[in-house]
């Protein structure tokens, strides 16, 4: 434990916006592949262990885009649509079959797709690693801040995400359609009966939250070393952010992964041989306080 | 009755059975001395660093079909048998295991870094098949006499050899541009902690004022350094060391680069100048220091551009520091075999002991399997400074072999190893 260094850190307003920002990057990634986890869990009850999967085919996907267009916008674009693509393809042949199964069948049935999607990803693009790098636009000197350094790129990665996390709270509380999904999520024989077909709406929400990953994994290519298997780490990390947030809860999923970004950016400069650990403190405390997550629904 | 006659066994069919076997078995001793020597290598081929494991299968592949179109060993030709661990250590032990009982293998040329190497020098410790470890670095696994046993051998750079070269040369740079604070961002693993504590303690042995104000250990193939590379600028160094490697080393440097990181402040890399590692970063800083792992103009001889050549006209790519690594362990292993006559372990592990082949690696053009500990000694080490262009480091200076054997023996006996 360095507190000592942790207190000066917290009282040197530089370093309180080198860290703060960064958190905050980390945070929103997180969050973006965390909210399509949580998304999915909430209204179609299944735990999709192949959601780090989506965000490695993401970062293949921008990629594969970069290479043939030179622009980061058309990546992205591709990698976010690519995924909710295979995302829906995924629910329709495979995952429709196993709503309301058992957990193990779920496990089962996603460990396969990660399987498969980590040879595809083999085959198509090699087992080595690759690297996008930054795009020559947006390679830019960082920004001084009171003397903190926040990076050009995270600054406009933060934009982005936070974007995203904006119409995603817009489109789930202000729309007819995020009525129906929020309706689905509670009652979905009751929404079945009203007429809605649930089948293209599961499909559709498993597309957006497959969409999320994507975009997470587009987004983060030019920083991140693109490889097969790169989605079990974050996938860890997403189910450590929802299990603090509450299953099911978006506004906890934010919650949780600006407390995630935030322990990492502070914890490598109080605790740096304990910021992993203490990420799983953290969840193991809001297991014993508050069981059902910082915004999950609590048990009747 | 007519059962028991269908069944029997008659004098006469007893004499035929012997005479065929008799005819056959010459021709089963001589189908058994053509049986192919099976190597088992255990490895990395996919992930982030799958780049070197390939690089390694490579390498010893073009050394094996040379041995094998020059005859082999009387006829009987070499087999790789090379399977992917995936970088899990447990793994490299259950294949190092299947090899060895199941595949018949001989022979393992262990083909892990430090984290499986472990893993597979317990499991040989146990069977007794001699092994050569063709990619461990840290220094423990050959120096440590407790891990040393008769039939474990190292065929790589060494932490400690690296650290006391790089000291050497930090030093002088310290020495010309005044950079006493000093900070380090290493894998959080056995190489990584060993090699940075010694290149370390070989910093202050030359230059004794330098002050380290802070260490960041990510994980292993840790995808976001983000943390690490602000922990590190709130430290504001005047110069990094980092052994860092392979894929995790180029995400790094991305990463530095875009918070401007190594701007001002001097960089060393003892994994930088690797060609797959040179040509995987986008902005290859210019002036960054870094160790030599593998590169075809050091050292500058014909033998050297030969084998990169070579590699590059047969995979299109060119050979890393674990490709020469395991050009040599084929080389020497061969070169064992054919003066033995033979695969007896016990005869071709003595005849390892304490042998010198020419090499185009080796400083002085040979390289030598130094008897007492079991491993390479008189490879090529030099440190220079990056471009970003072809040949990438340039400056380099050759490291004083002198000087690492002294300095690794007063290591040693400190450690009490000596």
């Amino acid at each position: 434990m360095e507190l000592t260094e942790l207190l000066e850190c917290v009282t040197a307003l530089s370093c309180v916006v080198t860290q703060v920002s960064a958190g905050l990057t980390i945070g929103m990634l997180l969050f973006l592949v965390a909210s399509g986890l949580t998304l999915i869990f909430g209204v179609l009850g299944l735990v999709n262990f192949a959601h780090g999967s989506f965000y490695m085919v993401g970062a293949y996907l921008a990629l594969a885009g970069y290479g043939a267009t030179g622009s980061f916008v058309a990546a992205t674009v591709l990698g976010a649509l690519g995924v909710a693509l295979l995302g829906l393809l995924c629910e329709r042949l495979l995952l429709s079959r196993i709503y309301g199964a058992d957990v193990l069948m779920q496990l089962l049935v996603c460990y396969a797709i990660v399987l498969i999607l980590d040879d595809v990803v083999k085959i198509v693009w090699g087992a080595d690693f690759l690297s996008m790098g930054v795009p020559d636009s947006l390679r830019k000197p960082p920004f001084v801040v009171a003397g903190g350094i926040v990076p050009y790129f995270y600054a406009i990665l933060f934009l982005v995400t936070a974007a995203i996390a904006a119409l995603l709270a817009w489109g789930m509380g202000r729309t007819k359609f995020g009525r129906t999904v929020r309706a689905a999520a509670v009652n979905p024989a009751m929404v079945s009966a009203l007429g809605v077909n649930t089948t293209a709406l599961y499909a559709i929400v498993f597309a957006i939250g497959a969409m999320l990953a994507g975009a997470a994994g587009a987004l983060s290519a030019p920083i991140r070393s693109v490889v097969p298997g790169a989605g079990v780490s974050i996938l860890i990390e997403s189910f450590i952010v929802t299990v603090i947030g509450g299953m099911g809860s978006i506004g906890g999923a934010l919650a949780a992964s600006l407390i995630i970004g935030l322990t990492r950016s502070f914890g490598s400069i109080g605790f740096p041989l304990f910021v992993e650990g203490m990420m799983f403190v953290i969840m193991a405390l809001v297991l014993l306080l508050r069981p059902s997550g910082l915004a999950g629904r609590r048990s009747p | 009755m007519a059962q028991q006659r269908n069944t029997g066994l008659s004098r006469r069919r007893l004499l035929g059975a012997a005479g065929a076997a008799a005819l056959a078995s010459p021709n089963i001793a001589f189908g058994q001395s053509r049986q192919p020597i099976r190597i088992g290598v255990p490895t990395i081929l996919s992930g982030r660093v799958a780049q070197l494991g390939i690089s390694s299968r490579n390498a010893m592949q073009m050394e094996v079909d040379r041995f094998n179109a020059a005859g082999g060993l009387d006829g009987r030709m070499i087999e790789l048998i090379v399977r992917d661990s995936r970088g899990t250590p447990a793994e490299a032990a259950r294949l190092a295991r299947e090899m060895i009982s199941s595949d018949g293998c001989e022979f393992i040329l262990d083909c892990e870094p430090s984290s499986g190497g472990f893993a597979v020098h317990e499991v040989v410790r146990e069977t007794g098949t001699l092994t050569l470890h063709v990619n461990s670095e840290t220094s423990s696994l050959t120096a440590d006499p407790r891990q040393r046993f008769w039939n474990a051998f190292r065929v790589a750079r060494q932490g400690i050899h690296d650290s006391i070269a790089g000291g050497a040369y930090a030093a002088s740079v310290v020495r010309a541009r005044n950079l006493r604070r000093w900070m380090t961002i290493s894998p959080d693993y056995a190489y990584g902690r060993d090699t940075t504590a010694e290149f370390l303690e070989y910093l202050r042995h030359f230059v004794p004022d330098v002050q380290v104000v802070g260490e960041t250990w990510p994980r292993l193939f840790q995808p976001d350094y983000t943390e690490n590379i602000t922990r590190l600028s709130q430290g504001r160094p005047q110069a990094i060391y980092s052994c860092l490697w392979a894929g995790d080393l180029v995400t790094f440097m991305e990463q530095a680069s875009i918070f401007g990181l190594l701007a001002n402040t001097q960089f060393f890399g003892v994994n930088l100048a690797d060609y797959t590692t040179l040509q995987q970063i986008r902005n290859l800083p210019r002036g960054a220091h870094s160790g030599n792992r593998y590169l075809r103009n050091f050292p500058d001889v014909p033998g050297n551009r030969d084998f990169a050549a070579e590699y590059n006209r047969r995979f299109n790519t060119f050979p890393t520091n674990w490709s020469w690594q395991a050009a040599t362990a084929i080389r020497l292993l061969t070169t064992a075999l054919r003066e033995v006559g033979g695969t007896s372990p016990r005869a071709v592990a003595e005849k390892l002991r304490g042998m010198t082949i020419e090499s185009p690696f080796g400083t002085d053009g040979r390289v030598t399997m130094r008897a007492e500990d079991q491993t390479l000694v008189g490879y090529a080490i030099g440190w220079g400074t990056t471009i970003s262009t072809d040949p990438f480091v340039e400056n380099i200076q050759p490291a004083d072999w002198n000087t690492i054997f002294r300095l690794e023996a007063e290591w040693k006996r400190a450690k009490g190893w000596l």
